[in-house]
């Protein structure tokens, strides 16, 4: 029988009784990809043969009864903002088409030691910008949900690669919600970690005081184990956290919360929120009280100008670290006919290589940083991240997590904000909070919407390195919404 | 509702390296209004007295000892550039003919 719909806990367990091989799981997906990915449009590239050599590997040092880790052999799907060694990693830009990297990231460099087998890159908002993966410049991902819906973004690729059964595991990065709002949207799981909690050495930076790469699966001790391979402490990464990886997997095995205190933030449940998304909400508030925890209301009353500060921060580092992209030393060049100076030639390359959106906030960037306006709008925008910081500073004195729903909406139609740029911004609203203040914080799936039948987002946010409370209160609520349903969500995928 | 030109974009454009097309800048011109016009209600809040956060967790400055370490080769180095020269980036010309 197929094991691709079934964890990756329970794979690595047949795994590891030998009742498969990692070569026959690994091409099971990439057999799987081959069937649905025409559809989905989840991944940029598939390493099949790096990743049967990688499968091949594992099972080689298997059979000769070396110690591997808990997720060796199991395959997974890489955002291709990340890099790995001599596979193509564009961002989703044409800037970088063609691009191979001469070195791994450390979110690679940990998955390779840990034997996960990388089965290729996923689809992605250009440079990461975006919460629908529309900007990609190599057309969209589809939620397998819909085909005519968005997976959210910016990590959509790595998302429906999950709900479509094309890998159990993936990584994301998440600057504003990119790993949270495309779970939401999917019906799978995904932690943005504490910033600094994984490395971002070989992240291709967007917002670097923002950027922060994750786990992502389909259930939440499926996370738990991706998020204890890939966090830790880098030298490579100078804000790096040099402390230990919180108990994650522990956390995700304990199912008590009997005491804990769970926040309500007030100002993201009300206006704005689909009448189903609140519905959901407000059923996973009750099984969470069932299970034992008290629920407050906490108030956070500076988040209404978080979207506004977020849009000037992360294009202003946006726009400094796109600078990189000149031509010269990797990636696209344009118009190098030998009578135009280098600077021409940058700007004929900086015209042709990025997108709408890119463009966009590189030119608010250069706004909102250039002299006179700098005051205005960056520095605002810090003291706004410092009231926000605040918010939750008050807010955690009375609680020990915090909750929300994770996206105001569920998956909207391909096309339909795509030339709307304050519209596709308002998605982010519940999630970019939660980076200003660099926290932890999960989504994982509530159900799906009546109006629509389409899943909602349950997003837990936890106080600087105690990421193992989003865990230990998110596999609580799995397990409730688990025994009510009978059968996972992602059963219901029709594909 | 702020107000930003055709002129202030291509401006902006040049200072960020973009050789914008005239339909580009006046498109441009309309959603940067918009946009600046959501996000300018950050001074609402923003008073002298708040300190700015660049940061969201206290950083201190990390050092690393001065020594050799492996890295990458020139080959490897050079294994991505547009154009290359004996073991060296091939660039466009970078100074005028006159200067």
């Amino acid at each position: 029988m197929s094991l691709i719909k079934k964890s990756a806990v329970e794979m690595a367990a047949a795994l590891e009784k030998k009742e498969i091989t990692s070569v026959e799981l690994t091409q099971e997906h990439l057999n799987r990809i081959s069937e649905v990915d025409g559809k989905v449009k989840a991944f940029l590239h598939i390493d099949k043969d790096g990743a049967l050599n990688q499968a091949k590997e594992v099972d080689a040092k298997r059979h000769k009864g070396e110690k591997l880790a808990p997720l060796a052999g199991v395959p997974l799907a890489l955002k291709d903002v990340l890099t790995q060694k001599g596979i193509p990693t564009t961002c989703g830009s044409k800037m970088l088409e063609g691009w191979r990297p001469p070195y791994d990231s450390t979110v690679v460099s940990n998955l390779k030691k840990n034997g996960v087998v990388i089965l290729g890159k996923t689809n992605m908002d250009e440079f990461a910008m975006g919460s629908s993966t529309e900007n990609s410049a190599y057309g969209p991902t589809h939620n397998p949900w819909d085909l005519t819906r968005i997976p959210g973004g910016s990590g959509g690729g790595s998302a429906a690669a999950l709900a479509a059964f094309e890998a159990p595991l993936a990584i994301g990065t998440d600057t504003g919600g990119s790993i949270r709002q495309p779970a939401a949207v999917t019906g799978t799981v995904g932690v943005k970690p504490t910033y600094g909690g994984v490395s971002r050495y070989g992240l291709v930076a967007f917002s670097s005081s923002l950027d922060q790469a994750g786990p992502c699966a389909r259930t939440v001790l499926d996370t738990a184990l991706l998020h204890e391979a890939i966090a830790g402490y880098d030298e490579k990464d100078s804000t790096s956290i040099n402390a230990p990886v919180p108990a994650v997997v522990n956390a995700a095995k304990k199912l008590d919360i009997k005491g804990m205190k769970i926040g309500v933030i007030k100002e993201l449940t009300g206006e704005g929120f689909q009448s189903g998304v609140k519905k959901r909400f407000n059923e996973s508030l009750d099984l969470l009280a069932s299970a034992g925890a008290e629920i407050v209301e906490v108030s956070c009353p500076n988040f209404e100008y978080g979207l506004a500060a977020y849009y000037l921060i992360a294009p202003s580092e946006c726009s400094s670290n796109l600078a990189r992209f000149d031509s010269m030393r990797y990636g696209l060049r344009v118009g190098d006919d030998g009578s135009k100076s280098a600077e021409e030639v940058m700007n004929l390359t900086r015209e042709a290589g990025f997108g709408p959106e890119v463009k966009r906030r590189i030119i608010l960037g250069t706004y909102a940083l250039s002299s006179g306006y700098y005051d205005a709008y960056y520095g605002s925008a810090q003291k706004v991240r410092t009231l926000i910081k605040s918010d939750y500073e008050k807010a955690f004195a009375k609680c020990d997590v915090l909750v929300s729903p994770t996206a105001p909406t569920t998956a909207f139609k391909i096309g339909d904000k795509v030339d709307d740029p304050i519209a596709m911004y308002l998605n982010d609203i519940a999630t970019i909070p939660v980076n200003l203040a660099g926290l932890g914080s999960m989504s994982l799936p509530a159900g799906l919407a009546e109006e629509d039948g389409l899943p909602v987002g349950f997003q837990i946010t936890a106080p600087v390195m105690k990421d193992d409370l989003l865990y230990q209160v998110g596999a609580v609520l799995e397990a409730a919404l688990l025994s009510k349903w009978g059968a996972p969500i992602l059963s219901k995928v029709a594909l | 509702m702020s107000s930003i030109s055709r002129a202030d974009v291509a401006k902006l454009a040049k200072l960020a390296r973009i050789e914008m097309v005239p339909e580009e800048l006046d498109h441009l011109a309309t959603q940067l209004a918009q946009i600046l016009t959501a996000v300018e209600r950050v001074s609402e809040v923003a008073s002298g007295d708040i300190k700015p956060t660049t940061h969201a967790i206290e950083m201190v400055n990390v050092f690393r000892k001065d020594e050799v370490k492996p890295s990458l080769s020139p080959e490897e180095a050079l294994s991505g550039a547009p154009a290359k020269e004996e073991d060296r980036f091939r660039v466009p010309q970078i100074l005028g003919e006159a200067e």
